[in-house]
């Protein structure tokens, strides 16, 4: 026979438990409906039963076209790209145990932005062989960010500028080399600087999904692990976890999951920095935030790249409208910060 | 100080001889003494104006940089990094693609009105709270309005194929297609801004005994850090409305001249100007020669030399500074 207390903190573990499966659930619904609005909302309306229809393959005079060409591939590049960047993002986020402590913000996308730029304009090359020189890139800034970081003690801050002076290095080099492009366009340039889903093919998905699950199915089977690294290095030791290890696991998966997304679409402005945060608003203290922020991250791309198509008084990529309203959050995050004297 | 003129003398002429076209010397002299009768005497006749903007806008970054580093007493202020050259450039955008602007001394009162913006909302983000104006929160509130800033340049420039092109190039910052026509509108700024900030040299060294000490000698802060900040706004924004948003040289400048003059600003400011105008001379000239028959833009090779002198600082400072 159990004492009331102990029942009382199974009981309350299990309600916890089932209200984070509860909010997983409608971000989740939430994900799938925003998916088919932007599928089926655009310059024309589709039915929501076509567009179904569509997407199992039959052939429907008026929307095949625009659904299965033109709003398909983009919709599901979005969102496999804000899956990628929510995913990634919270895990460094929740591992550094520092909301600035994002991929975007301490030079991991532009890393990986940078080789992939390199690898098409200066080597010519087409395919997964940009998404692997994005990967070695995003892994090689982040090991150069963490090693000039790292000297005894609060590396959480020195990590940050470090980060800042790496990205606009790397900024000014993506610049360069975009301005050397011999038909150097608009819209290549917005991609590689603040991301696009623009002229999206449906062919470009499938590294992005190889490498969202096998890279996303590794870091969610260290969720335990990492929810041990919030309550600080030592704590984590104590309780018997490889602290090394995990880290270097979970620095390998989220890098090489963000990096192949931007591969694809470019370092999509703030949206790994902003996903963890929001998530963390809407699950509190019930659960990992892991899965959630990759479902935020699917909703802002989507609906970032609706706005950006359709709401604005011209066409947007997705980057500028998340880069705007990222921006704003991030000095809230600063000024809160300064309020409340803690340290950032 | 003779060292550096002499170096600066020797970079004046460096940068009117190197180029992508090799030009002899016969020539050199020749178009130095006005004459452009052939394909070389032309080309270095295009090289001085070139080298006089960079001289100009060297000086005053490296001298803009030292008086921010003196005003909020932050090892790690620079107009790039505080985002007050993209404030600049930002408020020029909107002007060329809105409101038509196309004067001259229109693009730099609209510059300077935009530098002054983003400099006073990155100081009163980045100092609210306690503890003040760390370097930590003003470098990251300047990186946050950047990144916000170069945004809203692209949400601008995107829909206006017209203008894209040549916005874009410009963003990247470079003293490249200068002629006098275009140099003589900002004179009166770059004078205003350099005689405000080299008289402000006292005031500074007043403030950087910090606040109270600095109230208790006598001295008004906040109206010295006001006087002295608007002369550095002056400079970023006159600089910027013709080279385009230059980072790094305040940053690196000020450091340097640290280790030759000490932290006087009387010496510190007038030697950072000079050591300014040699390092984007020379930034130039390296700009021109690796990337031959192409040049590359000073606000790149800033940037390249730029930004690992920043993370030297930062590793440099002692984790209770920062």
């Amino acid at each position: 026979m159990l004492s009331p207390t102990l029942d009382r903190i199974i009981g309350s573990r299990r309600r916890r438990a089932r209200r984070h499966v509860l909010v997983v659930a409608i971000l989740l619904v939430f994900v799938i409906v925003i998916f088919v609005l932007t599928l089926s909302l655009g310059q024309s309306f589709t039915r929501p039963g076509d567009v179904v229809r569509v997407l199992l393959g039959e052939n429907v005079p008026g929307a095949s076209f625009a659904v299965g060409q033109l709003r398909l591939p983009r919709a599901v590049l979005a969102m496999l790209a804000g899956l990628s960047f929510g995913l990634g993002g919270a895990a460094f986020q929740i591992m550094l145990r520092n909301p600035l402590a994002s991929p975007d913000i301490i030079g991991i996308s532009w890393g990986a932005s940078a080789a992939a730029v390199f690898a098409i304009v200066v080597l010519s090359l087409k395919g997964s062989i940009v998404s692997i020189f994005a990967v070695g890139g995003g892994m090689g800034i982040a090991l150069l960010v963490y090693a000039l970081s790292s000297r005894n003690g609060a590396a959480g801050t020195r990590l940050i500028l470090v980060g800042i002076g790496v990205s606009a290095m790397l900024e000014s080099f993506i610049a360069y080399i975009l301005s050397q492009a011999p038909a150097w366009t608009l819209q290549e340039a917005v991609r590689w600087l603040t991301g696009s889903v623009n002229g999206a093919q449906l062919g470009q998905a499938l590294p992005l999904l190889m490498a969202f699950a096998v890279f996303g199915a590794l870091l969610l089977s260290r969720t335990r692990d990492l929810e041990a690294l919030r309550l600080g290095d030592d704590t984590a030791a104590a309780l018997g976890i490889d602290v090394a290890r995990t880290r270097i696991m979970i620095i390998v998966t989220a890098v090489g999951m963000i990096a192949t997304a931007t591969a694809v679409t470019g370092p999509i402005a703030f949206v790994a920095f902003l996903s963890g945060p929001i998530a963390a608003r809407i699950v509190g203290n019930r659960g990992s935030l892991l899965i959630p922020s990759a479902l935020i991250g699917a909703t802002l791309v989507l609906s970032g790249d609706y706005v950006g198509q359709f709401l604005l008084p011209s066409r947007y990529p997705v980057g500028v409208v998340t880069g705007a309203l990222g921006a704003p959050y991030l000095m809230f995050l600063i000024v809160r910060a300064n309020r409340t004297g803690s340290s950032l | 100080m003779a060292g550096l003129l002499a170096l600066l003398a020797a970079l004046l002429a460096l940068s009117c001889t190197v180029g992508t076209r090799d030009v002899g010397w016969a020539d050199i002299i020749a178009a130095l003494g006005g004459r452009i009768d052939s394909i070389g005497q032309a080309a270095v006749s295009v090289r001085i104006p070139r080298t006089l903007l960079g001289l100009l806008a060297g000086a005053a970054l490296g001298l803009a940089g030292a008086v921010m580093q003196g005003v909020t007493r932050n090892p790690l202020a620079d107009p790039g990094i505080l985002g007050v050259n993209m404030g600049a450039s930002l408020a020029v955008v909107v002007g060329v693609a809105w409101f038509n602007i196309a004067s001259a001394a229109a693009y730099i009162w609209t510059a300077v009105f935009g530098a002054a913006c983003a400099a006073i909302f990155v100081y009163v983000i980045g100092s609210l709270g306690r503890g003040g104006a760390t370097p930590l929160k003003l470098a990251l509130a300047g990186a946050a309005t950047s990144v916000a800033f170069s945004s809203m340049v692209l949400a601008v420039v995107l829909p206006r194929n017209d203008i894209a092109g040549g916005i874009l190039s410009w963003q990247i910052g470079g003293v490249g297609g200068a002629t006098f026509e275009r140099i003589l509108p900002v004179l009166p700024f770059l004078a205003a801004g350099f005689a405000v900030s080299l008289l402000s040299a006292r005031k500074l060294n007043s403030l950087a005994l910090g606040d109270e000490t600095a109230a208790g000698l006598g001295e008004r802060v906040a109206a010295a850090r006001a006087v002295a900040a608007l002369g550095a706004i002056l400079l970023c924004g006159a600089t910027t409305a013709i080279c385009g948003p230059i980072g790094f040289i305040g940053l690196i400048v000020p450091h340097l001249c640290r280790v030759l003059v000490g932290v006087d600003h009387r010496w510190l400011l007038p030697f950072s100007a000079l050591s300014g105008a040699c390092l984007l001379l020379t930034a130039d000239v390296v700009g021109r020669i690796i990337a031959r028959p192409a040049e590359l833009d000073v606000g790149i090779v800033t940037a390249l030399v730029g930004a690992p002198f920043f993370i030297w600082i930062v590793r440099r400072q002692r984790v209770r500074e920062l």
